[in-house]
């Protein structure tokens, strides 16, 4: 049983360590989810309206550099915390294999964060104090600097699980070939996966708001470009998130079979018979099998070897201690999978509608498209607690398990610095995200480009602008623009 | 060629570090200050000096972990974990005041006072706790080989305290000293008069740490006052007598530029103080640099960018401070 000076309510100091980094990074990666989308849009909505000089791009660009503003703010100081606590919580990997992530890490600071950093400020503020085309360029060089980013992250990350490029000497490991670890084998699956995670995500969400505010009968032109552009993308770019999935499924089983097998909920497999296709059960980890299983036989044989009867390598033919959680993961995938199905009929839904030219009249759709607005966000964070709780016991796969990794705190300091991340992030960020749903509401506004810009030097003060006016808050204002239109 | 790396590296982490410190100080030393000025117009000129340079100020403190992290992991793994507590705070803090910056701007009147409190408390404890690590480093970590032993609260003592109110002290006067260069009229003249008494604080501050240090450790005593280190390293106390009485006559003619520029120096001048006791330790009293560095490897790749792009960085940092030169109004810019 449980003594008690070292654990807490049952919670080993490991597993606090894990629950801690798990937490703060699902709530950083909401932001940059949300960021990568929003900078290369804010992009595309720059070069349109330096183009064709249509005002509803240039509105909708200012609206969304507001949330972008909000969202890049909350994912800077998320992540700050994300780049220390490899430090703080995980120092046994990192005296370890340091010299392989710190490196990629160095990598990402510096061709990634610095050029977000550097333009960003010109981006937010500098509308009225440079030129169209270098303001232009800086947009493009935020949006730039979120990808490297993504890109080394996941490349330190895909390293993590599918580790190559290096010797291990005097209990350290030495990179032998960065190319290798760089482009090892599970990178560029999980890359496109993300990024098009990124981008759908902002799209859904991008065409949640335009969707709300036409049910609310906030019509006006911009409002209805942002829906019809979210829902392109999502038309477009749902079915490749799902064939690119597919790809990423082999080659995770390829080199991580228990994954897939605890994904799958797969125990073992009867001579001559195919994998079937579970739709539900509850995989129970001690009595190694399904509870209430539902499936339909040979398809899971289908999907994952292309061929009617072939076989994967079942849980039980993993040591004990090797099996990665299956109960948990056999649910996140299928929340990420659903969820993605629900994304590409949503588009095909939107494809027929703009065909009939009902696209912004039609109240199911409308609502549809409301509802499927955080759909990206949680099939992110879905996707994410499959791919690392999949690889469990591991930290780095096959090389050093999570519990060799974490660093030796006393209990105590762990429940405090846990204790007091839930309260801060809860608070912080739950208050963010209401302010960015409060900016969602109110919607783009005609002329919102021509509006002064908030804060920064040489702008406005807070008074002038009317969204803080004293006797207007948000709520009003979005009301008043209704009046005005009608 | 075969030059060594490791001390390349431990340049670098230096230098980003000091980046960190001159240009996230400033920032910080404005949210220490807030409480002194209430009045909204002026709350809203401060955060706009600063507004669209913060990010960029703060991602120095992200190279220096990563820097640390790549090149020297040993001493990344152990002093993170050792100061485990003091750099959790200093994170809620960072926190806190960075969400401030664009929150403010979002909330409506009556919330407006929660994000004035959390850029003065983040950012004071964000400044308070780097000084606690900061103190508690040059105190020296209890190391048994590449294991720490010490325990969680060993920061909790008089000198990493002392140094955590040395930071605020010194992150005020550089925020003080920014807003004389970029705001006039009232504002300025407020700041003009908070100068001088924080610009004495100070040189008690770095007094008493000159003093502290070589008493309780003998190494940094011999490094200073052995001959004939004594001569070559005299040259450091001279120097900061000077500007500070650069500094202090820069203040009274109500100099614009001079003052900033002075307090930049003087926190040069400790910071490199520091270098001097510690060297070429990364992790005090004993491990030193060579000890905890990374496989060459990791150092040379890591390197070959680092040395690349890290002239584009100041390029463009200094490109985007050239956009928003000159001294911020609050009427300004509305078109
Ligand atoms: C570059 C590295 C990296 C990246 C990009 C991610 N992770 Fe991860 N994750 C780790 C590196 C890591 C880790 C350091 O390797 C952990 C800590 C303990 C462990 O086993 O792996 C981990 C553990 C870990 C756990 C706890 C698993 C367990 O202990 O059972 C969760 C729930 C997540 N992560 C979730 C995420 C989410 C939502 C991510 C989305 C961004 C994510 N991870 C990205
Ligand atoms: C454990 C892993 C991670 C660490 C250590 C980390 C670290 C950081 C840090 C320090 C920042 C702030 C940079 C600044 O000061 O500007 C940041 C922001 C960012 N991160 Fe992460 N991050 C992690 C995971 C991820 C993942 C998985 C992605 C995307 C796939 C990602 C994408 C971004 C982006 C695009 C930004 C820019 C700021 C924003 O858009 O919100 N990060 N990250
Ligand atoms: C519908 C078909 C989909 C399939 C077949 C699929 C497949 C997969 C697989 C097999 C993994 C785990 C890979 C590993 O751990 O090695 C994964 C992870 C992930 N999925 Fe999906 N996915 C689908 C849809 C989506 C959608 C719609 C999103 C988000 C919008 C998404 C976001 C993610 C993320 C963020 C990860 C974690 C990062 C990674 O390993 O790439 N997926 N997906």
């Amino acid at each position: 049983m449980t003594t008690v000076s070292n654990t807490i309510l049952g919670f080993s100091a490991l597993d606090l360590a894990r629950i801690q980094f798990g937490f703060t990074i699902a709530f950083h990666i909401i932001f940059p989810a949300i960021t990568i989308g929003l900078a290369s849009y804010l992009a595309v909505l720059e070069g349109c309206w330096l183009k064709t000089k249509k005002q509803a791009y240039k509105d909708l660009y200012h609206f969304w550099l507001k949330i972008f503003g909000v969202t890049f703010g909350m994912g800077v100081v998320s992540g700050l915390v994300m780049s220390y606590q490899f430090g703080t919580n995980w120092s046994g990997f990192s005296q370890f294999a340091g010299s392989i992530t710190g490196p990629l890490l160095a990598y990402e600071v510096l061709t990634a964060f610095f050029l977000e950093a550097g333009f960003l400020g010109v981006m937010m503020f500098g509308w009225n104090r440079v030129g169209p085309g270098l303001h232009f360029f800086s947009t493009i060089m935020v949006a730039i600097g979120t990808l490297i980013s993504m890109t080394w992250i996941i490349a330190s990350n895909s390293w993590m699980h599918t580790p190559q490029g290096y010797e291990v000497v005097n209990n350290v490991l030495v990179p032998m070939d960065w190319l290798a670890i760089i482009f090892n084998p599970s990178f560029p699956f999980r890359l496109m996966h993300m990024g098009v995670a990124a981008f759908l995500a902002t799209a859904l969400f991008v065409g949640a708001s335009g969707a709300w505010q036409l049910l609310h009968k906030k019509d006006n032109p911009a409002v209805r470009k942002m829906l019809s552009m979210a829902m392109w993308m999502v038309l477009i770019v749902a079915p490749i998130q799902i064939v690119i999935g597919d790809f990423h499924g082999l080659n995770t089983l390829k080199y991580q079979p228990a994954k897939i097998a605890a994904m799958e909920g797969h125990w073992d497999n009867k001579a001559g018979e195919g994998v079937p296709l579970l739709l539900f059960g509850i995989p129970d980890m001690q009595a190694e099998k399904n509870n209430f299983e539902v499936g339909i036989p040979n398809i899971g044989s289908l999907i994952l070897t292309h061929s009617w009867a072939g076989q994967i390598k079942g849980l039980k033919e993993f040591a004990p201690a090797d099996r990665p959680n299956s109960t948990i993961i056999f649910w996140t995938f299928r929340i990420m999978v659903g969820l993605g199905m629900l994304m590409l009929l949503l588009g095909l839904y939107s494809a027929w509608l703009r065909y009939k030219k009902q696209l912004y009249t039609s109240k199911p759709f409308l609502h549809l498209a409301t509802y499927m607005g955080p759909a990206g966000l949680v099939a992110i964070l879905a996707g994410w607690i499959t791919t690392e709780v999949g690889r469990q016991p591991w930290v780095v796969y096959g090389v050093m398990r999570t519990a060799d990794g974490v660093s030796k705190h006393d209990i105590s300091s762990l429940a405090l610095s846990l204790g007091l991340f839930i309260i801060v992030y809860l608070f912080v960020f739950g208050i963010g995200i209401a302010y960015v749903l409060r900016l969602v509401r109110k919607g783009p506004t005609p002329h919102e480009g021509d509006l002064p810009i908030d804060g920064g030097p040489g702008e406005t003060r807070q008074q002038m602008r009317p969204m803080s006016l004293p006797k207007e808050p948000l709520e009003d204002a979005s009301t008043s623009s209704d009046k005005e239109k009608s | 060629m075969n030059f060594d790396v490791t001390i390349v590296w431990a340049i670098i982490i230096f230098f980003g570090v000091m980046m960190y410190v001159i240009m996230d100080g400033f920032d910080l030393g404005i949210g220490i200050l807030y409480p002194f000025v209430p009045e909204r117009e002026h709350r809203d000129v401060m955060m706009n000096t600063v507004a669209p340079i913060w990010d960029g100020n703060e991602t120095w403190l992200v190279l220096g972990g990563a820097g640390l992290f790549a090149a020297f992991p040993l001493a990344y793994a152990v002093i993170l974990s050792a100061l485990y507590l003091p750099l959790i705070f200093m994170l809620l803090g960072l926190i806190f005041r960075g969400v401030a910056f664009e929150f403010r701007f979002k909330a409506h009147d009556h919330e407006r006072h929660i994000w004035d409190k959390a850029f003065i408390g983040g950012s004071a404890v964000a400044a308070f706790f780097q000084g606690v690590t900061l103190g508690a480093y040059i105190d020296g970590l209890k190391m048994n080989g590449h294991e720490y032993i010490g325990g969680a609260f060993d920061w909790l003592a008089p000198f990493p305290l002392f140094t955590g109110i040395g930071v605020l002290l010194a992150y005020s006067l550089l925020g003080c000293c920014w807003l004389i260069w970029k705001t006039e009229g009232d504002l300025q003249k407020r700041m003009l008069q908070i100068a001088v008494p924080l610009a004495w604080l100070i040189l008690a501050a770095i007094g008493i740490i000159s003093i502290w240090t070589p008493l309780t450790h003998a190494a940094i005593a011999e490094r200073w006052f052995s001959l004939p280190n004594i001569i070559w390293l005299s040259p450091v106390p001279i120097l900061v007598a000077i500007t500070m009485y650069l500094l202090i006559s820069a203040i009274k003619k109500s100099h614009d530029f001079k003052p900033f520029l002075f307090a930049l120096c003087i926190i040069f001048l400790g910071y490199i103080g520091l270098a001097i006791s510690l060297w070429p330790n990364v992790i005090p009293p004993n491990i030193s640099i060579w000890d905890a560095a990374a496989p060459r490897q990791s150092q040379v790749f890591a390197l070959v960018g680092t040395v690349f792009i890290i002239p584009f960085i100041l390029a463009y940092t200094a490109w985007s401070y050239y956009v928003f030169r000159g001294k911020v109004r609050a009427e300004d810019g509305y078109h």
